[in-house]
């Protein structure tokens, strides 16, 4: 009797055991991606799942470090040539051999893809691709170009043979979906499920997973339901309210960490009169405050993070004094979080000759970032505490962003003092400088999503010299000054935190937290 | 009568099209999703670039005009997100909410009368008043917040049943459908019970009032004299005369039901329709919102207009008539 129950709990455990090295995984995902063509749309879901198929010349790590992938090496070879030495034995899905014509049709198909709501022409114009032997392929630019391999870490290389006069939904269907990556594309029905399978034949070793589901669950209270009734393996962009609790709870475990993204303010400094910052009683002023570098100073200063942090974050997040975290290329040394000191911000403001404080307006988004309308909240009491009495306006992202970028006359930022958050795709300084910092400029494409329109000349010339400079450590230098002047001298921005992503797994998982907030089942690792 | 149809259809053109400028002007003053879906890292050329791919850079006259020459053509524009005919993603997320929509009415009907007859037929018993209590519920509480209630209670705390989202499916009759599987039933429990719970609250009430107001007829009490079992009485005389208004009732409402069923798909990740307008609206993509409300307005039309015909082909001192201003 006693050895018919050994050999059943033996059995159990064996059948157990069998089930936590499951060949299958399930994740609820919070954002499905919005096509399977990898060049139709950047945007973080797409770039983001549609790794599992494809890949690129350059991977970023889950720490967004620049690893090789289908390419073994690269190096400039001449001030505008970068050569490229591409993976040997690679096989695409349907069994032919990955080459370097390959690599040079993505080079064109990715720039012009029909309708395509964010194209990847960003990252692919203006360089040409040239194929040297089956394994070499050389890009040139006009210029000398430092960002190449970061820039090929973004761009998915497609099949020539399969992508050929395919359009974005021959790739949904699946007919054109043939990668190099370590699962297949299966299927893609919308709202409902995402479904890959192993590709025994991965250059890298043989995956973790026969199967990768994902099911796309946006409302968050729901997808923690999933989870905690054991529906699926992992979730993604567990809510912060719900933290402490699923801390407690023995059929979860979390994994957080830090991500690329930071959250600041932008404070208009263009206009003379903006249309937000008024005197105390809310009536128009004719002199605009914020272009006062102590104003900006001072506001800085009137805001408590760790404050922010432990009670509107729920400790989930950590502050931030730049653009970037310590782990990326860029960060300065020299810049810590700004210290809270209301005292010597009051004084900083009757120096500028605004001691009896003046009004503002701060508008923010409330469905984008973690806890953003809350965020806005409390700057607005901070603020109003130290003499700036603060009004709060959120509104949903769909309203939002558009208002705040092209809302006012001649399609200018609409809004005075905005709250906003920026996520480093590339995983370096330089494209928040560009894109934050340097002065609003179309012809050069810097200041995009300058919102705010600081303007340093200083801040251009450094970051401009940078976008030129190939070498990695003199760029690094001229980044951090840049970084040094725009934000710790001149206060173009006022960075509040970065933000830090938490998913949830069953035990017996762990999840490598990215920085770039991707969910990937090849960072899932299983542990004893 | 045919000329009654013919001018009902006409008057439902002529909402469609108002309904289609109202939306398009509605969702073009709210903004475009450009700032959403373009990636930050963009510059201003990009930016540019994305906003010529979506026709956006026109006046708003022109992209009324043009979306108004292809609706003609039965092109309802494509999807600023998914780069495909937004009939297309409607109509492919179709089957899913009818499904809940028909599970939903099923649980109404086949729950609701029995209840709504048994509490009409013993108003005074404990069980005849927790039902009506009951209903009240049904009517009151929040759906979101019943839904997950219902996750919290059979998914995560009991564990019997899944939080959420739509099983495999099958092809039935030409249509993905999952109700044939358990697997599919145990999907669509909860959701449908969460979305019937209005339309069974409502039921019940119906047939309870419908109840006693029948049961006090001559015809009951005559066939009662004359023998008739108490059982045939009642699942016979008393359920055929308590069905007209019920019947009625949810054949207008489950326009409603397949409309709103929006909430419910959003908590239970039910992949249909409302799922898809709801993600739609957050990121405004114009096309798809447009087409959905103009479906659903159609297909409120033909619901009422059926109703209409239906009434005067089952009750024939109605006549169908015009409503004249």
């Amino acid at each position: 009797m006693r050895k018919i129950f050994t050999a059943l709990v033996a059995g159990a455990a064996l059948f157990a055991a069998a089930g936590v090295s499951a060949q299958e995984i399930r994740i609820g995902i919070a954002q499905e991606p919005s096509s399977i063509d990898p060049h139709y749309h950047n945007l973080g879901p797409n770039n983001g799942f549609l790794s599992h198929v494809y890949e690129r010349l350059v991977m970023q790590d889950s720490k967004q470090r620049l690893k090789p992938s289908l390419a073994v090496s690269w190096k400039p070879i001449s001030e505008t040539v970068w050569e490229f030495k591409l993976r040997k034995g690679v096989k695409w899905h349907d069994g032919t051999p990955f080459t370097a014509a390959d690599v040079v049709f993505t080079g064109t198909r990715g720039l012009n893809v029909p309708n395509s709501p964010s194209s990847f022409a960003t990252y692919l114009k203006g360089k040409t691709f040239k194929k040297i032997d089956d394994h070499t392929v050389h890009i040139s630019t006009e210029k000398p170009y430092p960002l190449m391999a970061t820039e090929m870490s973004t761009i998915m290389i497609v099949s020539k043979k399969a992508a050929t006069g395919a359009q974005t939904k021959d790739f949904n269907l699946g007919t054109a979906a043939i990668g190099t990556g370590p699962y297949k594309f299966v299927k893609w029905q919308k709202g409902d499920v995402v479904e890959f399978a192993r590709n025994d034949d991965y250059w890298g070793g043989k995956p973790k997973w026969s199967k990768v589901v994902l099911k796309p669950i946006s409302s968050a209270p729901t997808r923690v339901a999933a989870m905690l009734a054991g529906d699926v393996d992992m979730i993604d962009g567990v809510p912060t309210a719900d933290i402490e609790v699923l801390k407690k709870n023995a059929k979860v475990k979390l994994s957080q960490g830090i991500s690329n993204r930071v959250i600041y303010l932008h404070m208009d400094q263009q206009r003379d009169n903006s249309p937000f910052v008024t005197d105390k009683d809310g009536n128009p002023l004719d002199k605009n405050p914020l272009k006062d570098v102590r104003v900006r100073k001072a506001i800085s200063m009137m805001i408590n993070r760790p404050a922010i942090v432990e009670r509107v974050m729920e400790g989930v997040a950590i502050p931030a004094g730049q653009l970037v975290s310590e782990t990326f290329f860029g960060n300065t040394p020299k810049l810590i979080p700004e210290k809270y000191d209301v005292a010597a911000a009051k004084n900083l403001l009757k120096d500028a000759g605004w001691g009896d404080g003046f009004g503002l307006t701060i508008h923010g988004p409330n469905n984008r970032y973690i806890n953003d309308a809350k965020i806005a909240e409390a700057i607005a009491q901070m603020l109003t505490r130290g003499g700036i009495p603060t009004k709060v306006v959120t509104m949903p992202k769909n309203v939002y962003f558009k208002r705040a970028s092209r809302g006012g006359p001649d399609k200018t930022p609409e809004f005075s003092f905005i709250l906003v958050g920026w996520g480093s795709g590339t995983g370096e300084a330089s494209s928040p400088l560009k894109s934050l910092l340097a002065t609003y400029d179309k012809s050069k494409g810097h200041g995009a999503s300058n919102r705010g329109r600081h303007s340093n000349p200083k801040v251009d010339a450094l970051v401009e010299q940078a976008l030129a400079t190939v070498d990695d450590e003199k760029r690094r230098a001229l980044l951090q000054q840049a970084t040094e002047v725009g934000i710790g001298e001149s206060q173009g921005i006022i960075p509040l935190h970065y933000q830090v992503n938490t998913w949830a797994t069953r035990p017996g998982l762990r999840y490598d937290a990215r920085t770039d907030e991707r969910t990937l089942a090849m960072d899932i690792q299983i542990v004893k | 009568m045919s000329v009654f149809i013919i001018r009902r259809l006409l008057q439902s053109v002529v909402v469609i099209w108002v309904m289609s400028l109202l939306v398009f002007g509605g969702v073009y003053l709210i903004g475009d999703p450009i700032d959403m879906l373009i990636n930050p890292e963009a510059d201003q050329e990009d930016i540019d670039a994305a906003i010529r791919a979506l026709g956006l850079d026109k006046p708003i006259h022109e992209q009324y005009w043009f979306f108004l020459i292809n609706a003609l053509k039965g092109d309802l524009g494509n999807s600023f997100i998914f780069n495909e005919p937004a009939l297309q993603l409607i109509l492919a997320r179709m089957p899913a909410t009818m499904e809940l929509a028909f599970a939903s009415l099923f649980i109404a009907i086949f729950l609701g009368v029995p209840l709504g007859m048994w509490a009409g037929l013993h108003p005074e018993s404990i069980a005849g008043r927790s039902i009506m209590t009951g209903s009240i519920l049904g009517f009151s509480l929040p759906s979101f917040w019943v839904g997950i209630m219902f996750i919290m209670l059979f998914a995560v705390i009991l564990g019997v049943l899944p939080a959420g989202g739509r099983a495999e499916t099958t092809e039935f009759l030409g249509m993905q459908v999952s109700f044939l599987s358990w697997d599919g039933l145990s999907h669509i429990l909860l959701p449908a019970v969460n979305l019937a719970l209005f339309k069974l609250s409502l039921v019940i009430r119906l047939s309870r009032a419908g109840t006693q107001e029948v049961i006090h007829q001559d015809y009951i009490k005559f066939a009662r004299a004359k023998g008739v079992s108490e059982k045939r009485v009642i699942l016979v005389h008393v359920l055929k005369n308590i069905m007209i208004p019920v019947v009625t009732i949810l054949g207008l409402e489950f326009g409603s039901v397949i409309a709103f069923a929006v909430v419910t798909e959003t908590i239970f990740a039910w992949p249909g329709m409302g799922k898809l307008i709801i993600e739609s609206i957050d990121q405004l993509d114009r096309p798809v919102i447009v087409a959905y409300l103009m479906i659903i307005v159609f297909m409120f039309i033909v619901i009422n207009l059926v109703v209409d015909i239906m009434y005067s082909v089952l009750d024939p001192r109605v006549r169908l008539q015009d409503v004249k201003a």
